[in-house]
């Protein structure tokens, strides 16, 4: 089950959630996501698996925006985090290295945290 | 005074300026940074997936560091490190059973129990307002965009101010003369990390809090990230190819600001 999985990764309550979209008006990247935040919830706990293949959990910046907004304390940088981390241990990394320039160490040793497993 | 200090991997390369300039901010004030002795990279974004502590050592280890050394606090300025030295921290703290676990599988370390204290350099600086004040030879003559970016302010529980609207900033670079500009994007992240997969998404959030700066007057942004200094500043040439009008903004490190005024 989807639900349980990101529940079990994430520490979070996603049945607390209840979809006040505030999380969403507050994100700094919601415009380059497919899926807002408060859909993400929505659709693990519909049980679609596709929520995993979106580009959302790839384009959130980890900047707990969200979660401090939350009136219901839920946090959804730590959902963002599980929904990669069900991929990344599949043995499946994000991270495209041919696109890597000329970048500080912090963003690469970041990079490499987030989108590979 | 001397204080502990924990520079992290950027520091050392592509932020050297920061540390320079901190260094020497620091010195004027009659503060010494104590580079600690051995260090490790901390990891940078803090891991938060419940059942891999695996990713957390590392921040762990540079604490236990500080300790065998005989810190009890340190101090660390880059955004990412102090979030994620804070998050640990907060962990060990918190956590018996993680931290139970931690310690068991680093044999070769005393235990940790998070008693060691990780304070941002905004938050020693806070503590000297006067002194700065006095030593102000250059008062600086510029209006200023104090960006805090979101490491430093979330989540809730590691935040060195007010997390909706800090001040902290302002604070010192007013003690320095400066003028500062209301910026309602100071909070607002930059993108991140992002920029190493979707260059797009970081030009679109940097477009966004330069422009919103600019529209309220500032003649620079000032900054403690090095990853948001990076984005805000090198990004700027990539913004010019999709918006033909715009014309950016310097962006500065606080310490390299407050340096100049006492420096005169
Ligand atoms: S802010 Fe919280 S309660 Fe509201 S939609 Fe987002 S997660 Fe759900
Ligand atoms: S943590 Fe991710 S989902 Fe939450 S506000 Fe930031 S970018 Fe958006």
């Amino acid at each position: 089950m989807l639900a349980e999985k990101v529940e079990e990764l994430s520490g979070e309550n996603l049945y607390a959630c209840y979809q006040c979209g505030k999380c969403s008006a507050g994100c700094p990247m919601a415009e380059m996501m497919d899926f807002l935040p408060n859909q993400v919830i929505l659709l693990i706990l519909r049980g679609d698996e596709g929520v995993i293949d979106s580009k959302t959990p790839w384009i959130c910046a980890q900047c707990y925006q969200c979660g401090t907004r939350c009136p219901k304390n839920v946090d959804i940088t730590k959902i963002m985090e599980a929904l990669r981390a069900i991929k990344l241990r599949k043995n499946i990394d994000h991270l495209k290295i041919n696109k890597l320039k000329k970048l500080p160490q912090i963003a690469v040793v970041s990079a490499t945290r987030k989108y590979t497993g | 005074m001397k204080i502990a200090y924990y520079p992290g991997c950027t520091l050392k390369t592509d932020a050297k300026n920061f540390e320079n300039a901190t260094i020497n901010l620091f010195k004027k004030l009659g503060v010494e940074l104590i580079e600690l002795k051995k260090w490790y990279c901390c990891g940078t974004v803090y891991s938060l997936t419940k059942d891999n502590l695996m990713y957390r050592l590392a921040a762990i280890r540079n604490l236990i560091k500080a300790k065998e050394e005989g810190y009890d606090k340190i101090t660390t300025l880059c955004s990412i490190c102090y979030n994620t030295l804070k998050q640990a921290n907060e962990m060990a703290r918190n956590d018996r059973e993680a931290m139970d676990k931690i310690n068991s599988f680093m044999e070769e370390e005393i235990d940790y129990d998070g008693s060691v204290e990780i304070i941002h350099p905004l938050e020693i600086l806070k503590n000297m307002e006067d002194k700065i004040r006095e030593n102000v030879k250059k008062p600086l003559n510029k209006k200023y965009a104090s960006y805090y970016g979101c490491l430093l302010l979330r989540p809730k529980n590691i935040a060195i101010d007010e997390f909706e609207n800090p001040s902290i900033m302002e604070r010192m670079l007013e003690a320095c003369g400066g003028k500062l500009i209301n910026f309602p994007l100071k909070n607002e992240c930059c993108g991140s990390y992002t920029v190493v997969e979707d260059k797009n998404a970081v030009v679109e959030r940097c477009y966004r809090i330069i422009s919103n700066a600019k529209i309220n007057g500032a003649d620079a942004i000032i900054t403690s990230c090095p990853l948001c200094h990076f984005n805000l500043s090198e990004i700027q040439e990539e913004i010019k190819k999709c918006y033909t009008t715009f014309t950016g903004l310097p962006v500065l490190y606080f310490t390299e600001v407050m340096l100049e005024a006492l420096e005169g």
